[in-house]
């Protein structure tokens, strides 16, 4: 996968509970949960910033992990959750990140 | 409920956080429905400013799930930035509407925010009944229009129909237009007493021989004998239990910011223009005596051979007199359904009298309600 831009789908619903990042989809009120890393690049995805640079920036900088395996597991994480429609992808930025979005 | 949603409500009970909250963003209405318990008359609406702090606040406190609701929501005309922003902070949002005012651009705008569920209240399939009990004319066709125009975008609708006198007939026909509409509906003969604590609504409840009927229609509860079975054994995990989600992970927030363990508990334990919500959530004395109590200290219901299987709401019991107390309208809904008195009814007919007046009590109760809500999916 090339890099890319995400941000979380108008359908999604997520919060943050003890650490664990869970997500509702409104398509079909499916309910997720993510692991600590997953969680981060949850957070991440306003539109406005890579998943390149969300993985060497921020998972990397907070995970003792390898960027090239980093990004390769965000690339599935990201291909899962576009597919359950939680998260939209693009090749460009989507849009500026709103400060309430900032804020979740 | 699904293993993933248990799991997290235990959670969130454990961590104390409030995963649900319900907010009434006003109390007007265009419809003046027989039964609602509301004053419709505004007395001070918290302004969007107000509200968009409110659901900060919220979010930060960890509700996920948000229950918008009033009165009629779209009597606010700043209802979408309301709800714009809640989506913003990743609320999943539910709307209780009757859908009046629902055209294509507001089913377009339910749609493009991604509410999770849009309910709508219907109460019977004949508009000479559903108009009577709404007082507003033409209300049925248009409702009916609300649901077509939201579900043919993709939004997921359930019809609420609760259950009195002057519909009970007509469950039925309703269950027959949510099928063909492909929408869920409940059923629920849950009927309030006004939020001032007039009790005169209750008159409007179906009786106990039509609760019981209703409680034995298979196509509506499914296995008749095992949900009217003879209550078994009340163990000790059943008296240590909360006793259901209000003020634990669950509140209620008025029009006028007035915070209240659930929205049928109207105790109020703070309100967030005079104080944080998180404040209020964590350390109001009224809530943390309504979370202190569990089955095993309630005085009369602790003995109750119903209660492994009784859905007392605290919150009926608190407008009864006593929040410790038993909930009447519940001890009616456990004997509908299985016609064996409840340890309140037999307190009540020995204060009474004689066995006699005993039975005579029980076989005229005079109105039932707050049974659990049926569903049933299109």
């Amino acid at each position: 996968m090339k890099d890319c831009y995400i941000a979380k789908h108008p359908m999604a619903a997520s919060r943050e509970l003890d650490g664990e990042m869970i997500i509702m989809s409104a398509v079909n009120s499916t309910l997720f949960t993510l692991n600590d890393v997953a969680s981060l690049i949850w957070k991440s995805a306003d539109g406005a910033t890579s998943l390149k640079e969300i993985v060497e920036s921020r998972v990397c900088a907070e995970f003792d992990v390898d960027p090239s395996l980093a990004f390769s597991d965000a690339e599935t994480l990201v291909s899962d959750l576009v597919k359950h429609g939680l998260l939209v992808v693009a090749e460009h930025p989507l849009h500026e990140p709103s400060p309430a979005e900032r804020n979740s | 409920m699904t293993g993933l949603m248990q799991e997290l409500e235990t959670k969130a009970l454990g961590l104390g956080v409030p995963l649900n909250a319900h907010l009434d963003v006003t109390y007007r209405c265009n419809e003046r429905c027989t039964h609602c318990y509301l004053d419709h008359d505004d007395h001070g609406e918290m302004t969007l400013a107000e509200i968009k702090s409110l659901l900060d606040q919220l979010a930060d406190a960890g509700v996920l799930f948000l229950t918008l609701s009033g009165g009629e929501i779209l009597m606010r005309m700043d209802f979408f930035d309301i709800l714009k922003y809640a989506r913003q902070r990743q609320f999943c949002v539910r709307l209780k509407t009757n859908g009046f005012m629902i055209r294509e651009k507001e089913a377009d705008a339910l749609r493009n925010l991604g509410v999770q569920e849009v309910r709508i209240s219907i109460y019977s399939h004949r508009a000479e009944i559903h108009d009577g009990i709404t007082k507003l004319p033409g209300s049925l066709k248009r409702s009916l229009a609300a649901i077509r125009l939201l579900k043919s975008r993709g939004v997921n609708v359930v019809i609420g129909n609760v259950l009195m006198l002057q519909n009970v007939a007509d469950y039925a026909g309703v269950k027959a237009l949510a099928k063909d509409l492909g929408v869920e509906v409940t059923i629920d003969p849950t009927i309030t007493p006004r939020m001032d604590g007039d009790r005169s609504l209750l008159q409007l409840g179906i009786r106990d021989t039509q609760l019981a009927d209703v409680f034995r229609d298979s196509e509506l509860v499914g296995n008749v004998d095992e949900f009217c079975a003879v209550p078994g054994v009340v163990d000790d995990s059943a008296l240590d239990m909360v006793p259901c989600s209000a003020g634990h992970t669950y509140c209620y927030i008025s029009p006028y910011g007035d915070v209240y363990p659930c929205v049928q508990f109207p105790l109020p334990c703070g309100n967030v223009r005079k104080d944080t919500f998180l404040n209020i959530w964590r350390n109001s004395t009224q809530m943390n005596e309504v979370r202190s109590i569990r089955a095993r200290d309630l005085p009369t219901c602790s003995s109750c051979a119903h209660g492994g299987t009784c859905t007392r709401c605290p919150g009926l019991a608190y407008m009864e007199g006593n929040m410790r107390g038993p909930s009447s309208l519940d001890c009616e809904k456990s004997f509908a359904r299985t016609r064996i008195p409840t340890a309140n009814m037999i307190l009540k007919a020995q204060r009474s009298g004689s066995q006699g007046q005993t039975s005579k009590t029980l076989l005229s109760a005079p109105s039932l309600s707050n049974l659990v809500q049926i569903s049933i999916q299109p």
